[in-house]
């Protein structure tokens, strides 16, 4: 199946790229974080270990997917490599979502293994959930970085769309709160503005509601709200698919 | 992440001394530099919470916490302003309201300092706070009466807050002492009526289930009744 052995180069060559040594290293990173909050909490150092180690290790997986993917597909473009694919008999979709595919069992990797352990501080089942909720964000971020780094073709630009994409979307819920603030004048421009900005959320995922610390600290959401929130991922994953792919079947061989 | 490289012996020598050179600059020039910490003295002001909210990219309790790390790097002399302290803690609660690490400190570090004025403006906050989640946060309020009693020396102050830890706290789990601090503060005010009826109140109410407690109580009722020749 060739969408299948897309997918094993692609795992093949994050191993080759030392992308599992990387992991390690922020995995190492935070637990010396970890062991450095105990000493400086006053209280609830517990949970303090947990938010700030759960935190960066969600940013050092999503830092680590969006590179990769950017890396490896724009120097796969830069060797004529795609070109050689495209002129294989394959279908681009296959072409496609082989390549997408790997990428999110990346990230499903990276989740497991940045998961893991949180459940010195955590019950196994919020750190399941936190795990579930990574790797679908995961293989958002790489389906983003994925389309961006097909379209743009250079791999800072491609980087810096995907976090800015990234950060946007987890921020857009304080923005929306701050632009319909009790203070905001009612103004024509602010109602503008925040016409604006509620414009904008609708492109974007609620990334805000996704992987949270809070899971971890406080007990597991509940499971409508969970799997509301992984449908949602789940969507927006198939959106930038769906435009990927669009993108890919315009290119000239 | 292999590649292939020159064996390390045939580098000129200029460029082993132009590393070496720079290195050393590297770690003179901050060994002699003094510690960032150290030379912070003025708290800035406190951000908003829905600033600190957009600053936390989706991450509060762990922005809300690491927070907390920067105020304790703040020294408590003078020169910390209790205004903007308080703002800071009301942002960060704002950001993360079940977290009991910024009321934990208010009353623990900041509401112990010699100041008296500071400790009010602490005290009277850790109430403001308590007000918005009794049941989570009375433990805290319960500190505060104990400051304002021992500390303080202000009984009208500890009995204030112990009346209303009386009157807002449901929860199942708040201890009977908690309950009972303010017909012991009555009692040290000399308030003896008042404590004697309050005493009698909760005996009849059936909440305390402790039969050796209820004894006790009992034995304290009689004395105070003794007191007020009733």
């Amino acid at each position: 199946m060739p969408a299948a052995i897309l997918t094993r180069l692609v795992l093949l060559d994050a191993r080759r790229g030392g992308l599992p040594w990387l992991a390690l290293a922020g995995l190492a990173l935070a637990l010396l974080l970890a062991g450095f909050l105990s000493q400086v909490a006053l209280t609830e150092a517990r949970s303090l270990q947990l938010a700030v180690v759960a935190a960066l290790l969600r940013a050092v997986a999503v830092f680590l997917v969006a590179v990769q993917v950017s890396a490896s597909v724009v120097r796969e473009m830069n060797d004529k490599g795609l070109e050689l694919m495209l002129s294989l008999p394959l279908g681009r979709s296959s072409q496609y979502l082989g390549r997408l595919a790997g990428f999110a069992l990346l990230a499903a990797a990276l989740a497991v293994v940045f998961a893991a352990p949180l459940l010195v501080w955590a019950t196994p089942g919020a750190v399941a959930l936190w795990a579930v909720s990574l790797a679908l964000e995961g293989a958002l971020v790489a389906a983003a970085a994925l389309f961006f780094a097909l379209t743009l073709a250079q791999p800072v630009a491609a980087i810096a769309t995907t976090a800015g994409l990234y950060l946007l979307a987890r921020s857009m819920a304080a923005i929306q709160a701050i632009a319909a603030g009790p203070l905001v004048e009612p103004s024509l421009a602010n109602q503008a503005a925040r016409l604006c900005v509620d414009g904008v959320a609708l492109l974007l995922p609620r990334l805000d509601a996704v992987t949270r610390s809070e899971w971890l600290i406080y007990g597991a959401p509940d499971a409508s709200g969970f799997m509301s929130a992984m449908g949602a991922l789940a969507i927006y994953i198939a959106l930038l698919a769906a435009a990927g792919l669009f993108d890919f079947y315009r290119r000239s061989d | 992440m292999k590649r292939d490289a020159r064996p390390l012996g045939s580098l000129p020598a200029w460029l082993w001394f132009a590393l070496g050179v720079a290195l050393a600059a590297q770690i003179g020039l901050r060994a002699t530099s003094r510690p960032v910490g150290t030379e912070r003295s003025e708290l800035p002001s406190a951000p908003s919470a829905q600033g600190l909210r957009l600053a936390s990219f989706g991450e509060p309790e762990a922005l809300g916490r690491v927070a907390m790390l920067y105020l304790q790097a703040f020294d408590l002399g003078p020169k910390l302003d209790y205004t903007r302290l308080i703002g800071w803690l009301r942002a960060i609660l704002a950001l993360d309201p079940r977290s009991q690490y910024p009321l934990f400190a208010a009353a623990r570090v900041y509401a112990e300092v010699p100041d008296p004025a500071r400790a009010r403006a602490m005290l009277e906050f850790i109430h403001e706070q308590y007000l918005v989640d009794p049941n989570r946060r009375w433990p805290w309020l319960a500190h505060a009466a104990l400051l304002a009693k021992h500390r303080l020396r202000d009984l009208p102050l500890a009995r204030r807050y112990a009346a209303e830890i009386d009157r807002h706290t449901t929860a199942g789990d708040v201890p009977l002492w908690v309950k009972q601090m303010e017909v012991f503060i009555l009692e040290d005010m000399n308030e003896l009526e008042a404590a004697r009826i309050l005493l009698g109140g909760l005996l009849e109410s059936g909440q305390i289930g402790d039969a050796d407690e209820a004894r006790f109580l009992r034995h304290k009722l009689e004395e105070l009744e003794r007191r007020t020749g009733r």
